[in-house]
């Protein structure tokens, strides 16, 4: 037993020394700059060998499509600026084990037909993208089976006027464990898109004034989103169609207007909404086909509806949260109520405490007659503040008669949870 | 006719009910400014207020004015005055105090505490409310000879405007859910100036993205440039039409 470790040790090593060996006799740096020997990427690429790095020095790059085809590290120094003159793909992975670095990447081409990216990665894994700026592009950050990749700190700027004429900031199509962190995105159509991305977290990002979607979120399960800021942007953030999500401590801030949302749930189930912030939104949380998903925590602030739970919905626990401030906090669309709500926080409780023990001792009527209404038939939202409407709501609230008995918090808070 | 007008602005200020309904405004604007941190807020909560108390003072006030100085009204119409000219006298008097009123009170803190298109608005709606409801108090009071019957038809009108008719139009709503009514409703809410009111200065406010679809329907009507006129142009006849119908009545009426 103890010698055939031994060999087998032995074998490690060697193994080992001659990796090491490998990779120390091997490894170039290819110097790339006016004043260098070699002025083009281009060239760079094609004499370098798997593993090798190449320093791209600053100044001006108008190349075209430059594709890298073998495990490269591509090092910018002082920002070199890599220009797509509106025409090409500016860099396409076809390797593993890449990294690309510290480059400022501009005016990708424009078409629908094949979605040029500034960069894009075909088919590739551990594939490292960090410290780039890129500007202007129709596809940000492309990146289609792709595993075990990594994009931090990028920081992603477009001027998009029109959802049909600008591509997504980061897109990432069936692909497996990506880290998206750290990154800057706005006036892309959607700020990050997930589609068939399964095992990834996206984390630390802060996606804004993008046309679209802040985040959008399709078909991709077991994925985590942690501390990000979406802000601004035309619907806020969609997740669809996939179950096993975390979000964690994220900011959804001031998606404002006819058709946005804070954060739009369709068909979403077993998944964690926990400590995030809603604030300013028209709809905070918009719930459709959603189940089993633990909504604690949250803070909800000055939005036009806290919670729209659609009747589609069931099984959601819904508590310890904060609705402050908002114009309807809850509304849903039909009587059948198989959600659960308890110890929330709601400034517009008026019950008593008498054993002081910081829980109401009346039940919570979370609905107002009149948000019942609304959902029911849009247009009376017409009576909006209206005397009429005020006084339906008072006469509601003395005796319940018309919205579900059971929409209720049990047992409301007394004070709002620090969050 | 400027004489009279005076007359009867300081005979309406020396009458310090006005100057209570000043007082009132005001510390209702102040208190709600004061504890209300979110402005958008406060504005809903003061229009709130202010579509519910100022068409009543208007109405009730000026219909017991009215009825108050028959005696007035008698002496002038002996004297060398066209009738015209009196009933027009006393409604331009009676609008510029409850305007003034209005302004004192509730200009102040929307000014200070409120963007300033929305404060102009708020104040330009709310003189137009007062006068609507002046001139619905002087049609009221000129149909009728009996003070208390006046003041009764002022108080269902009243109750009309600022409640029922949100009711009917609740009611028409349901009825015509499976139709598209939207359209059919900005003509609807012109019926009725407090609706009308009330809409135009929610459309201002950030809350107007809740109104959905309807609201995009109405922002796409009273947004454009016809629409606005079109709106301005109906609250005008709100205020002339009652009154010209007063006018009619009273230059006929045997005193």
């Amino acid at each position: 037993m103890a010698r055939f470790s031994k060999v087998k040790l032995f074998f490690l090593l060697l193994i080992l020394c001659s990796q090491s060996f490998i990779y120390k006799a091997k490894s170039n740096t290819i110097r790339v700059g006016k004043n260098k020997k070699i002025k083009n990427i281009h060239y760079a690429i094609l004499i370098a060998k798997p593993y090798d790095t190449i320093e791209v020095n600053n100044g001006l790059y108008k190349e075209g499509n430059i594709i890298i085809n073998k495990s490269l590290y591509i090092k910018g120094i002082n920002n070199p600026v890599l220009d797509g003159e509106k025409k090409f793909e500016i860099l396409s992975i076809k390797a593993n084990n890449t990294i690309v670095e510290g480059l400022t990447i501009k005016n990708s081409g424009y078409s629908t037909l094949d979605d040029p990216g500034a960069i894009k990665v075909y088919d590739a894994t551990n594939v490292i993208i960090q410290n780039n700026i890129l500007i202007d592009n129709f596809f940000g950050i492309y990146i289609q089976f792709g595993k075990n990749c990594i994009i931090r700190n990028n920081s992603l700027q477009a001027f998009g006027k029109e959802e049909q004429q600008i591509g997504n900031g980061i897109h990432c199509w069936k692909s497996d464990s990506l880290l998206i962190l750290g990154n800057k995105i706005t006036g892309h159509r959607d700020g990050i898109y997930f589609e068939f991305v399964t095992s990834s977290t996206i984390r630390g990002n802060i996606s804004y004034q993008n046309i679209r979607y802040g985040l959008h979120f399709m078909f991709s399960n077991n994925d985590s989103y942690i501390g990000n800021i979406f802000k601004n942007n035309g619907a806020g953030v969609a997740v669809m169609f996939t179950h096993k999500v975390k979000m964690y401590n994220n900011y959804f801030i001031n998606n404002w207007g006819d058709a946005a949302y804070g954060l739009l749930l369709k068909e979403i189930s077993d998944s964690y909404i926990v400590n995030n912030h809603f604030v300013s939104n028209t709809i905070g949380i918009f719930m459709e086909g959603t189940s089993r998903i633990n909504v604690k925590n949250n803070d909800f602030k000055n939005n036009g509806w806290g919670m729209k739970i659609q009747a589609s919905c069931m099984d959601n626990n819904i508590h310890e949260n904060n609705f402050i401030n908002n114009t309807f906090d809850v509304s849903t669309n039909g009587s059948l109520v198989l959600n659960i709500f308890n110890k929330n926080y709601w400034d517009k409780y008026d019950g008593y405490d008498l054993d002081k023990n910081n829980i109401g001792d009346v039940p919570y009527h979370p609905l107002s007659l009149f948000s019942m209404i609304v959902e029911n038939n849009g247009p009376v939202m017409l009576l909006y503040q209206s005397f009429f409407a005020l006084l339906l709501d008072k006469s509601e609230k003395v005796i319940p008669s018309l919205t579900p008995t059971n929409f209720i918090d049990e047992k409301p808070l007394m004070h709002a949870l620090i969050l | 006719m400027n004489r009279l007008i005076k007359f009867v602005m300081l005979d309406i200020i020396k009458n310090k009910t006005i100057l209570g309904y000043t007082l009132l405004l005001s510390a209702f604007a102040w208190s709600i400014f004061g504890l209300e941190d979110n402005s958008t807020k406060g504005v809903l909560t003061l229009l709130n207020i202010m579509l519910l108390i100022v068409p009543l003072v208007s109405i009730i006030f000026s219909t017991i004015y009215i009825y108050n100085s028959s005696e007035f009204i008698d002496l002038m119409v002996s004297q060398p005055v066209k009738r015209n000219k009196i009933w027009i006298s006393l409604y331009i008097g009676l609008c510029l105090a409850q305007i003034s009123a209005f302004i004192v009170g509730v200009g102040v803190p929307l000014l200070l505490f409120v963007p300033l298109n929305i404060a102009l608005s708020m104040m330009a709606v709310g003189c137009m409310i007062s006068i609507i409801f002046i001139a619905i108090a002087f049609f009221a009071s000129a149909i009728t000879h009996d003070k208390s019957k006046g003041i009764g038809i002022s108080i269902m009108l009243w109750l009309y405007f600022a409640l029922l008719f949100d009711g009917i139009v609740l009611f028409i709503l349901f009825q015509f859910a499976d139709y598209p009514i939207e359209h059919i409703m900005v003509g609807i809410t012109m019926l009725s100036p407090i609706d009308m009111a009330r809409i135009l200065i929610l459309l201002q406010l950030d809350v107007s993205a809740l109104l959905g679809y309807t609201g995009a329907i109405f922002n796409d009507f009273f947004g454009t440039i016809l629409g606005a006129l079109i709106s301005s142009i109906v609250l005008l006849l709100w205020a002339i039409l009652p009154f010209y119908i007063s006018l009619r009545i009273f230059n006929k009426k045997d005193l």
